[in-house]
């Protein structure tokens, strides 16, 4: 792995999270979520942690709320499946959450298996109960981050934005050699 | 075979222990905990099983000065059993998890869990890096069993293989917003 340029929306986005008060960040990893996972990992007042499913970062979050700390999740759409039931914690229990959820499956996507996810994510957040904002423009992420984290934090519900491929760009196969 | 009453060797671990911060999972630990008498900074979950032990470990993190108790089952345990690797990783000295191991779906009609094959809990917790961990199985190793605990190196994982047996339902409060609000006014947070 070279190293890739952070993208242009990372700062305003993690500026926006940090100016949130987050002090906890879970996460499974996503290519779109590289620059936002660098800057948590680095960050000295912030507790990184890498989960094995996301649903993991649902019920985390509600313990560090529990404990006097706000936090983020961070997942690919796909991980959005994985949360559901989870949800009702933060729903049954008002728990302040914030999810950043990277798009696939959503805009000149080449694997097919990650079109239903995308094609879902966002209504099945909202089915979940969960606030949801779509950005498509790189220039608005930070301040999309911004105005979910502070309704969430105002007991307006668990919130998640999600990060569209418009603004991430598809996953390229170009270099796959054919069988 | 599994000798253990569950009620008594809850009652043991939180008697007198009014500091430890408590998560406990869906079902009968939850259950235990209320009959061992309610308190605000035990978190009873109703639901969200398999997250008992992520959230202990969110909540471990928040207040390192603590000490936090996961109290679950192992059916509950079982659902979130990726969580012990995340544990794993974190490291967080200031853990401790207690599995109520019956090997059954309690609140369901007993179905056997996978612990009543040949899945060990302990020894999961062990390869995901857990530095101490051990099984209980008879009622002389549950004498003494909260200090063998927290003087242990954490993250410490403990299985208490109980009797299955049908105890007295008792319940904890069941609105997630007032046992959410109590436990933090406990810790002295605000909002």
């Amino acid at each position: 792995m070279g190293e890739v340029q952070e993208a242009a929306w990372v700062a305003g986005a993690w500026d926006a999270l940090v100016g949130a008060g987050v002090r906890q960040v879970a996460f499974v990893p996503d290519a779109g979520l590289i620059g936002l996972i660098r800057r948590a990992e680095a960050a000295p007042d912030v507790v990184a942690v890498p989960l094995t499913t996301e649903e993991e970062g649902v019920a985390l979050l509600a313990g560090a709320w529990l404990g006097g700390q706000f936090g983020a999740l961070f997942m690919q759409s796909s991980g959005v499946g994985n949360c559901v039931n989870m949800l009702s914690l933060a729903r049954t229990c008002a728990f302040p959450l914030l999810c950043v959820v990277t798009m696939r499956g959503q805009f000149g996507e080449r694997n097919p298996w990650q079109v239903p996810m995308g094609r879902t994510a966002a209504d099945v957040l909202r089915l979940a109960g969960l606030g949801v904002f779509e950005v498509d423009d790189a220039e608005r992420v930070a301040e999309t981050v911004a105005a979910a984290a502070a309704m969430t934090l105002a007991g307006g519900g668990a919130m998640a934005v999600l990060i569209g491929q418009r603004v991430l760009g598809a996953k390229a196969f170009a270099a796959a050699v054919q069988p | 075979m599994s000798a253990l009453e569950r009620r008594p060797l809850v009652a043991g671990l939180l008697a007198g222990d009014d500091d430890v911060l408590v998560v406990t999972g869906l079902g009968a630990p939850s259950w235990d905990a209320a009959a061992a008498g309610d308190r605000d900074l035990t978190f009873p979950l109703w639901g969200a099983m398999g997250g008992a032990v992520a959230m202990g470990l969110g909540l471990a993190q928040a207040q390192p000065q603590r000490r936090v108790l996961v109290l679950t089952g192992d059916g509950e345990l079982l659902m979130g059993i990726g969580s012990l690797s995340t544990v794993g990783w974190r490291q967080p000295a200031n853990l401790a998890v207690v599995v109520l191991d019956n090997e059954r779906y309690g609140e369901t009609g007993g179905q056997r869990t996978h612990t009543a094959g040949r899945t060990d809990l302990a020894a999961v917790a062990a390869a995901c890096g857990f530095p101490t961990t051990f099984t209980v199985r008879d009622p002389t190793g549950t004498a003494g069993l909260g200090e063998r605990l927290w003087s242990s190196p954490g993250p410490r994982f403990c299985v208490a293989k109980v009797r299955p047996d049908d105890e007295p339902l008792v319940m904890p409060p069941r609105d997630g917003v007032v046992l959410r609000e109590r436990f933090r006014r406990a810790l002295g947070l605000s909002r």
